[in-house]
């Protein structure tokens, strides 16, 4: 990597730093994009997506009917209960709308709502292909526009000026060399640092390591770190992840989103000691799903297990790993390992509260237990139709919320204000509007918008 | 059937099921969304709907290196081969061409030398055109059974598929949804028209799928004009040579060049992408495949440019053995996808839910 004085750096190559790249290239400006994963592995988390939360005011594209800009602003604050910055988040919801036709111009494309995910029709829309589609259309798109791309580099250290005011140059691993590179101005999209187990364990508590990352191996949180060693404000509960129920049967990264199981309304679940621990049918799924990550970390191990009967088998999406079978609850539960007395009995009291009714797998059915401890609200039919079916759960981080605070300029704030040289865009700086909870295909939408006006503001402050 | 191949889908095509993420580039995804579990059929079906595109590969978040290992375009084409070999009937015959080019180049080396003693052995003075050279009875000899022989074969073994996968009583509707899905290459156009991801990695590109069409209409238009000069000659007692105004000819010439134009593109396209996303160990004999039918296109042209000179003999023989090999080959070589990827696009009519097409 040759120290050419580069006009804008941009750090990460996922989707925030792709749009931040194609902007600043496209005012013209010597840009170099590092993205700390090879060619293979390149975009980070976005290439797990599937779509991005649009407002728009009429049908636009594949999106149908409308979504305006308050009821999306509803729909966020009801997740966030409050935690987040209403100005950025409106300012986000509102520049949503020109991001889809950008979006089309440099590459993407975009589907109808995925089979089984209709109630999103409406507010998101879906990219042909998924995420790496997406990533593709980009990194084809800064080919086109003379952005040099480096793989393999990660960014270790930023140098600021002796005010610490700027920063001036940044140290870049390359195949395990460093190198000083020099640059005018900095966008960091680098996202969270929830692939950092030990981060995450310092965090959260030790249980963390037992923990699945849904996405890239490679956000370590290694330059948000640096940043706010060097004085950088932050965002976000430094403790918190936003975790769900996954497979855990899951590779350690990278599983994506078909580890995730859909089954748990429909089920029992139970902790390694064979014990319910939480209302299985609370709410419809969507809106329950990102609560069971938290849930079974809380659970000895950090481990439980989802069990149906045939009946329900296919009430649910399928998921990538099939489930462990057996004709008797016995032999499940030794299959599964889980103590065979204990596990039995509590299906068995979970069986006898089950009362009549009607059962509706795809609206809150009312159909409740009775007598039993915790209740099952909804779905609640007794475990009898062999054969048995089995999941491990654990839990699985889609990211954390920790991050740098940045103004409506994606400029990084410091405590004299912000840095002069220095953008942040997408998941190292999404705490500044989603500070807690989680609204599908807003991370691709916060990522998009700040990735662009970081670009720009870049661009605009070489000139 | 192979059980690998076999089990090698089934397990990539679970992990699609729990994805969907390229739901709208083919009619693959749709229609293998219907299913929870995947029987031997339901994957041969689904194997012989693909068309190779390549747009599920490149977008794949679970390709190699990841331990997922998904790659959609190589897993369908293995099994597909596989039901082309298992489907055919002598069974070591079709395993051998499907593999193998250098059998076919030796096969039109063979019928080449044969066709050169015959049109040596014959007096030139007894017919007119061509037929100085091999009487007309002769050649209806040979090309009589030499043509309805493979197209019994062929018909045998759809049947057989059709069997297998379940196939219903077919309707007008059925047919027309297939044959405009064939015609259009819908599902190498990207789902949106963007084209496929064929000579150019993850850059879309019409390129394949206007070449497929174009080989495929000269293909026909050939056929269209032998099916004429043979009417011609029955029917009006009209035989060859024709001028070049007669059907025979117009049909034939543009034919002709777009059949040796377009299977000159796709050899060169098929050089262009990347060797290891087709079928495992196939890639020689579907080069020679394309190779044979350019030169089937070619020859024709320059025996018509020719007409009158001393290497008519020649050049008939040249052509006349790249006819024969071709038609013999039809139920054995890459061919043969023609037949069973319609009868998989009518099937596919049947049992869809959604307008994919
Ligand atoms: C399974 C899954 C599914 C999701 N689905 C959706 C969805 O459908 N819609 C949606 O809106 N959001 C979704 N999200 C959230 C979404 O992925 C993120 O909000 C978004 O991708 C963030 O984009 P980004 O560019 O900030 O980060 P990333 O895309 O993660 O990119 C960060 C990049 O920085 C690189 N990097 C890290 N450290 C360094 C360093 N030190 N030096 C150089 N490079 C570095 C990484 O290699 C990576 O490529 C999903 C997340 C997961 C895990
Ligand atoms: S090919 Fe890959 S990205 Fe596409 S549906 Fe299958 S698993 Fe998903
Ligand atoms: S036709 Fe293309 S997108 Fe569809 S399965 Fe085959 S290779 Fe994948």
């Amino acid at each position: 990597m040759t120290n050419t004085d580069w006009q804008v750096i941009v750090v990460g190559g996922g989707n925030a730093g792709l749009c931040a790249a194609i902007e600043a290239a496209e005012q013209g400006k010597r840009v170099l994009l590092l993205e700390s994963a090879p060619k293979e592995y390149r975009g980070g988390n976005s290439r797990h997506t599937r779509n991005f939360r649009c407002m728009h005011n009429a049908p636009l594209a594949k999106l149908t009917d409308s979504y305006l800009e308050d009821e999306y602003l509803q729909d966020l604050l009801a997740v966030t209960k409050g935690k987040t910055d209403p100005e950025l988040a409106r300012m986000t919801i509102q520049r949503s709308e020109d991001c889809l036709p950008w979006m089309e111009a440099h590459g993407v494309r975009f589907q109808p709502s995925l089979t089984g995910t209709l109630s999103l029709s409406r507010t998101n829309a879906f990219f042909l292909g998924g995420g790496k589609a997406l990533v593709n259309a980009y990194y084809q798109t800064l080919e086109k526009l003379g952005v040099t791309v480096q793989y393999n580099a990660t960014v270790q250290h930023l140098h600021l000026s002796e005010s610490s005011h700027r920063v001036e140059s940044i140290d870049v691993e390359i195949a395990g060399v460093t190198t000083r590179l020099n640059g005018k101005c900095f966008v960091l999209a680098s996202g969270g640092f929830q692939s950092d187990l030990d981060w995450l364990a310092r965090a959260w508590g030790p249980a963390a390591k037992n923990f699945l990352v849904r996405g890239t191996a490679y956000n370590r949180g290694v330059v948000l770190k640096n940043m706010i060693e060097q004085g950088a404000t932050t965002v976000g509960d430094p403790t918190q992840c936003h975790a769900v129920a996954i497979d855990g049967r899951a590779p350690q990264f990278d599983g994506g989103i078909v580890t995730r199981l859909d089954c748990v309304p429909f089920s029992v679940v139970l902790n390694k000691h064979g014990e319910r621990f939480y209302d299985e049918g609370e709410d419809v799924w969507p809106k329950r799903y990102a609560i069971w990550g938290r849930l079974v970390a809380a659970q000895p191990d950090q481990v439980a297990y989802s069990i149906i009967d045939n009946q329900a088998m296919t009430l649910f999406m399928p998921s990538v790993y099939p489930p462990v079978s057996a004709n008797s609850l016995e032999e499940l539960a030794e299959k599964l390992g889980l103590p065979v007395e204990k596990t039995i009995s509590t299906i068995e009291h979970y069986n006898q509260a089950c009362q009549d009714g009607q059962f509706h797998s795809t609206t809150l059915d009312g159909l409740s237990t009775r007598g039993v401890h915790p209740a099952k609200s909804n779905w609640a039919r007794p475990l009898s139709k062999p054969p048995f079916h089995g999941y491990m759960l654990k839990p699985g981080v889609t990211f954390t919320y920790l991050g740098l605070k940045v103004d409506g300029s994606a400029k990084v704030q410091n405590a004299h204000g912000n840095f002069a040289n220095v953008w942040a865009a997408g998941e190292i700086m999404a705490g500044s509007i989603l500070g807690q909870g989680y609204l599908a295909g807003f991370g691709m939408t916060i990522g998009t918008v700040f990735g662009r006006i970081a670009g720009r503001e870049a661009a605009k402050h070489v000139n | 059937m192979s059980i690998d191949n076999t089990g090698e889908a089934r397990r990539q095509l679970g992990i699609c099921n729990a994805c969907r993420y390229c739901e709208g580039f083919c009619s693959v995804f749709p229609s293998l969304q219907q299913l929870r579990q995947f029987s031997n059929a339901d994957i041969t079906q689904l194997a012989n709907l693909c068309h190779n595109c390549r747009a599920c590969h490149y977008s794949c978040q679970y390709a190699a290196p990841h331990e997922f290992k998904v790659n959609i375009p190589v897993a369908l084409a293995d099994v597909r081969v596989d039901s082309w070999k298992r489907l055919a009937r002598p069974r070591v015959v079709a395993s051998a061409f499907q593999r193998h080019g250098v059998l076919i180049a030796a096969l039109l080396v063979i019928t080449l030398m044969l066709f050169i003693s015959l049109l040596g052995g014959q007096s030139p003075e007894t017919g007119s055109g061509f037929y100085q050279y091999l009487s007309h009875t002769t050649m209806v000899l040979i090309f009589t059974p030499a043509f309805l022989l493979p197209l019994v074969l062929i018909a045998d073994a759809v049947r057989r598929y059709w069997r297998e996968v379940g196939g219903e009583a077919i309707s007008t509707s059925h047919l027309r949804g297939a044959f405009n899905q064939a015609a259009s290459l819908k599902n190498l156009s990207g789902g949106q028209g963007q084209g496929c991801n064929f000579e150019k990695q993850d850059h879309y590109s019409n390129a394949r799928r206007y070449w497929h069409q174009a080989t495929v209409a000269g293909f026909l238009l050939c056929f269209a004009s032998t099916s004429t000069a043979t009417l011609l000659h029955y029917l009006w007692n009209l035989p060859a040579p024709y001028p070049w105004y007669s059907l025979p000819k117009l049909l034939g010439v543009p034919g002709g060049i777009l059949l040796t134009l377009g299977c000159s593109a796709l050899a060169v396209l098929k050089l262009k992408a990347d060797r290891t996303l087709g079928a495992t160990g196939v890639w020689g004999a579907e080069m020679a495949f394309v190779l044979l039918l350019g030169l089937t296109g070619l020859t024709g042209l320059v025996l018509y440019a020719i007409t009158g000179t001393s290497w008519v003999s020649t050049a008939l023989a040249l052509h006349l053995a790249c006819v024969f090999s071709l038609f013999l080959l039809l139920p054995y070589s890459k061919m043969v996808h023609g037949f069973f990827r319609l009868t998989a696009l009518i099937r596919h009519e049947q049992t869809r839910t959604t307008d994919d097409g």
